[in-house]
C-alpha cells in the first residue's frame, strides 16, 4: 500500500545536492541556505531573514550545536552508566532546534515534546534540570515561567493545543509575543495536532507549528504518517507553510523568523516542516537496527548539521584555532557540569509523592499521606527518609 | 431571594464570575450567539464579548487543550461540554494534562479550569445525551468533581469552582435545568458552605440515604414517602464527589447504622462502591446491615422508552431502603 515512490517530498528533497530552485509554499521544494558541503547559497525570499547574522553570531550558532550534541552524548552515556532511566537522543536535529530556538524572544513561549532538549538549553534551562525527569527525580525539571518553556510533553501532539490556547491568551492580552510548539512527523497523525491547526486558523492565533520531520516515529517511517509532504497539509487548514532543510541552521532560523514576524503582526499561524533525521534511536531503550537500513543513516550522515556550519565557517575563514578551542572548552565544561549536576542531584523524599497533586488541601489525599507517614514511622524513622519501601 | 430556574441560577453565577475576574473566560460549542443548547450561557457573549465567551470549533479535545494553554497564560477557563457523552474526545486532555500539570510542574503551573458537564438522563434523548461519566473523573487524581442538586447550590458552587485553583469537573443535572427554586444571589461564595462539604438535606434516624445531582430530589421525595410508613430517612446531598466528605457521612451512619447510596451511573466500580467501602472501613461496628446500592444498571445508557427502568426512581430507592432495614423487599428470600 505504501511505497517509497509515493510523494514523501522530504525524502527526495533532502538530498545533498538539492540546492536549486528554492521556493516556499505548498508543493514547492525545501528551503536551503547552506549546502551539506558548507556553501552558502542565496535564496530570493529567505536571505533577508538572516542577512544581519554576523560572523560572530554564526560562530555562536556553531557553538550551540556542538554543545547540544555534547549534552546529548553525555546524557546517553549517563543512561548507559545507570544514572538515567531513559534518554531520548536528539542527535542529528541540532540545527532544527538551535535555528528555531535562537529566533525567539524571551517573552515568547515554547511548548515542546520530550526531544527538544536542545531548545531547552537555548531557553536557559539549568543543565541538571534537563535531566531531572529522566533520572526519575521529578515528573518535570523546571519552572516553565522562568524560561517561558513548558516542561516536556510525552503525550504525542498534546502540546500543540496548549500552544494554541496560550496564543489565544496572548491575543486577548493584546501582546505581541508568540507561542511555538515543537512536535514530530508522527504527531501529525494525532487528532490534537489537526485540531490545534483548526483552532489556530479559525482564531488566527500567533502560534508557530514547528514540525521536526526526523523521518522516524520509533520504528514507523514518515511515509506511514503522511501520503503527501507534511508541510502541504497546512494548506488544508488555511495555514501558510514552508518546508525547510532542518539540518541547515540558517534556513531554519530564516523560516522561523518569517513565521514569528507574521504572527507578531496579526498574520496568524505558520506551519514549518524542518526536514531532518533522527541519527540515533528513539530513546536509549530502542534498537533502530531492527527497522532501518544502514545506508539511510550513511546518506544522512553526509548531511550533518554541524559539519555544514563548520564547512561554512571554514570557507569564510572564520574557523580559527581560537574558535575551535573555545567551542571545545565550552562543550567540555557543559558536559562536566551536566554530569556533576546529575550525580549530585538530591533524591526526593518518600512523602514528596503526595505534594502538588492539588494546590489546596484534599481530604482523601491528606488521609492517605497521614496513613503512609504512620506506616513509614513504624520502621522507627519518623520522616521516612531512610526507609525504602519494598526493600524488605 | 429570587425564584429562578436551575439554568438561570448557573447563568447568574457565571455572570458574577465574569464580572469579578477579568481572567475568567467561557469556551464551548454554541455557548455564544445561541447561549448554549440549554441556554445556560444565554446573553453572556452579548454582555462580555466574543473574547470572553468564545464559540469554539467542534472539537472537544481542542477545547480542553486550548483551555490548558489559556490557564498557562493565567486565565481561568470555564469549558462547557455540550453533553456528557461528548466528553470522551477530551478525556486525554483532562486526564493526562488538566489533572496532572500541577503535579508535573511541582506546583509551578496552576490549572484553574472548570469543566461544566450537563449529565444524566430522563429527558428522552438518543444515545450519548444521558450519560453519567463522573466515576471516570473521581478516579482521576488531580481533579475535583462536584455535582449540584438545586438552583442555590448551582449558583454558589459554580462561582466556588471557578475560584478554585484546581481543576473542577462540574456536573449539572440536565433534567433539573428547568426546575425552579429560591436563589439568594447576594450570598458570598467565599463564606458559603465549601463545595467540598456534603449537606444533610433531610434529617432522619433510621437510615442514611446518600444521593447527588438529579437524584437528590428523588431521594427527598423518597424520604417523605417513607415518613408516611414511619421510616425516618436522613438524606445527604453529597455535592462533592471527589473528594467525598466522609466526615459528614460517617457522622450520619454512626447515628442511623444503615447506608443506602443511589446514583444514575452503573453500579460496578461506581461512586457507590467507593462510599460503601470507605464507610464500612470507617464505621464497620456502627453498621447494622450491609450498605445498599441503588443505581443504574451496567448497561450502555438505554433507549429512552426504557430509561425509567434504568434510572433509580422513588420506588426502587425505597426498595433499597427496605433492604437496608431488613424489611420485606424485592430480594427477600435470596441468599447473599
Amino acid at each position: 500500500m505504501f511505497t517509497d515512490e509515493l510523494g514523501q517530498g522530504g525524502n527526495a528533497a533532502g538530498g545533498p545536492d538539492n540546492s536549486a530552485g528554492h521556493h516556499s509554499g505548498t508543493g514547492e521544494s525545501l528551503v536551503q541556505l547552506i549546502t551539506p558541503g558548507g556553501e552558502r547559497v542565496s535564496h530570493p525570499q529567505y536571505d533577508a531573514w538572516v542577512r544581519e547574522v554576523t560572523d560572530e553570531q554564526l560562530g555562536s550558532l556553531y557553538e550551540d550545536m556542538v554543545v547540544i550534541r555534547r549534552i546529548d552524548t553525555e546524557a546517553t552515556a549517563l543512561q548507559r552508566q545507570g544514572e538515567l532511566g531513559l534518554w531520548p537522543p536528539l542527535l542529528g536535529q541540532e540545527a532544527s532546534q538551535v535555528g528555531s530556538a535562537r529566533a525567539l524572544r524571551d517573552d515568547d513561549f515554547v511548548f515542546s515534546s520530550y526531544r527538544e532538549n536542545g531548545v531547552a538549553y537555548c531557553r536557559g534551562v539549568d543543565l541538571a534540570d534537563i535531566l531531572k525527569v529522566w533520572r526519575g527525580n521529578a515528573s518535570s525539571g523546571w519552572d516553565p515561567y522562568t524560561v517561558n518553556m513548558a516542561t516536556p510533553q510525552i503525550i504525542i501532539g498534546a502540546q500543540t493545543l496548549h500552544a494554541t490556547g496560550y496564543a489565544m491568551g496572548i491575543q486577548n492580552d493584546g501582546a505581541d509575543s508568540v507561542a511555538v510548539t515543537y512536535f514530530g512527523d508522527g504527531a501529525t497523525s494525532e487528532g490534537d495536532v489537526n485540531e490545534a491547526m483548526v483552532f489556530a486558523a479559525s482564531f488566527q492565533s500567533p502560534v508557530i507549528f514547528f514540525c521536526q520531520n526526523n523521518h522516524w516515529a520509533i520504528s514507523e517511517p514518515v511515509r506511514l504518517q503522511s501520503h503527501i509532504r507534511i508541510a502541504d497539509r497546512a494548506a488544508g487548514f488555511g495555514i501558510p507553510s514552508v518546508q525547510v532543510d532542518g539540518n541547515d541552521v540558517l534556513a531554519v532560523m530564516a523560516a522561523t523568523r518569517e513565521a514569528i514576524e507574521r504572527a507578531r503582526h496579526g498574520g496568524g499561524p505558520t506551519f514549518i516542516e524542518a526536514v531532518t533525521y533522527r541519527m540515533g534511536p528513539h530513546t536509549t531503550a530502542d534498537d533502530p537496527t531492527r527497522y532501518r537500513d544502514a545506508n539511510e543513516l550513511e546518506d544522512w550522515a553526509a548531511k550533518d548539521p554541524i559539519a555544514r556550519v563548520k564547512g561554512l565557517l571554514e570557507r569564510k575563514g572564520l574557523l580559527t584555532e581560537q574558535l575551535e578551542a573555545q567551542v571545545a572548552a565550552k562543550a567540555d565544561a557543559v558536559a562536566r557540569e551536566l554530569r556533576a549536576g546529575c550525580i549530585n542531584m538530591p533524591d526526593p523524599q518518600p512523602l514528596d509523592i503526595f505534594k502538588h497533586v492539588y494546590s489546596t488541601p484534599n481530604s482523601w489525599l491528606d488521609r492517605q499521606e497521614d496513613h503512609y507517614s504512620r506506616y513509614l514511622a513504624s520502621f522507627g524513622d519518623p520522616a521516612g527518609a531512610n526507609s525504602e519501601e519494598g526493600a524488605r | 431571594m429570587t425564584q429562578m430556574t436551575f439554568a438561570r441560577a448557573i447563568n447568574s453565577g457565571l455572570r458574577k464570575s465574569l464580572e469579578n475576574d477579568p481572567k475568567v473566560i467561557l469556551m464551548g460549542e454554541d455557548i455564544g450567539t445561541l447561549g448554549g443548547v440549554f441556554r445556560v450561557t444565554d446573553g453572556l457573549q452579548k454582555d462580555f464579548g466574543k473574547h470572553r465567551v468564545v464559540d469554539t470549533p467542534l472539537a472537544e479535545s481542542a477545547i480542553m487543550g486550548t483551555a490548558v494553554g489559556l490557564a498557562y497564560r493565567g486565565y481561568r477557563p470555564v469549558v462547557e461540554i455540550q453533553f456528557d457523552g461528548f466528553i470522551y474526545p477530551a478525556f486525554d486532555q483532562i486526564v493526562s494534562q488538566v489533572a496532572k500539570i500541577h503535579y508535573r510542574t511541582q506546583g509551578d503551573v496552576k490549572m484553574p479550569i472548570t469543566v461544566r458537564v450537563p449529565f444524566g438522563g430522563g429527558i428522552g434523548s438518543p444515545e450519548h445525551h444521558s450519560e453519567s461519566p463522573e466515576a471516570y473523573f473521581t478516579h482521576t487524581s488531580g481533579l475535583r468533581v462536584v455535582s449540584v442538586s438545586n438552583p442555590q447550590d448551582a449558583h454558589t458552587m459554580i462561582q466556588q469552582a471557578i475560584a478554585c485553583d484546581d481543576p473542577v469537573l462540574f456536573f449539572e443535572p440536565k433534567r433539573r435545568y428547568h426546575d425552579k427554586g429560591e436563589v439568594d444571589e447576594s450570598i458570598d461564595p467565599a463564606t458559603a458552605l465549601s463545595m467540598e462539604k456534603a449537606r444533610v438535606v433531610a434529617e432522619g434516624k433510621d437510615v442514611t440515604l446518600v444521593a447527588y445531582g438529579p437524584l437528590v430530589k428523588t431521594a427527598k421525595d423518597a424520604a417523605l414517602a417513607a415518613a408516611d410508613e414511619g421510616v425516618s430517612i436522613e438524606v445527604i446531598d453529597l455535592r462533592s464527589l471527589a473528594p467525598v466528605d466522609f466526615a459528614t457521612l460517617e457522622a450520619s451512619v454512626r447515628k442511623t447504622g444503615r447506608l443506602v447510596i443511589t446514583h444514575e451511573a452503573g453500579q460496578s466500580g461506581g461512586l457507590g462502591a467507593e462510599v460503601a467501602a470507605s464507610i464500612t472501613e470507617r464505621c464497620f461496628y456502627h453498621l447494622e446491615a450491609a450498605p445498599v446500592r441503588v443505581t443504574g444498571f451496567d448497561v450502555p445508557y438505554p433507549y429512552s422508552k426504557l430509561e425509567m427502568h434504568h434510572l433509580p426512581g422513588l420506588d426502587r430507592i425505597l426498595d433499597g431502603v427496605d433492604r437496608a432495614l431488613g424489611r420485606p423487599n424485592s430480594l427477600s428470600g435470596l441468599e447473599g
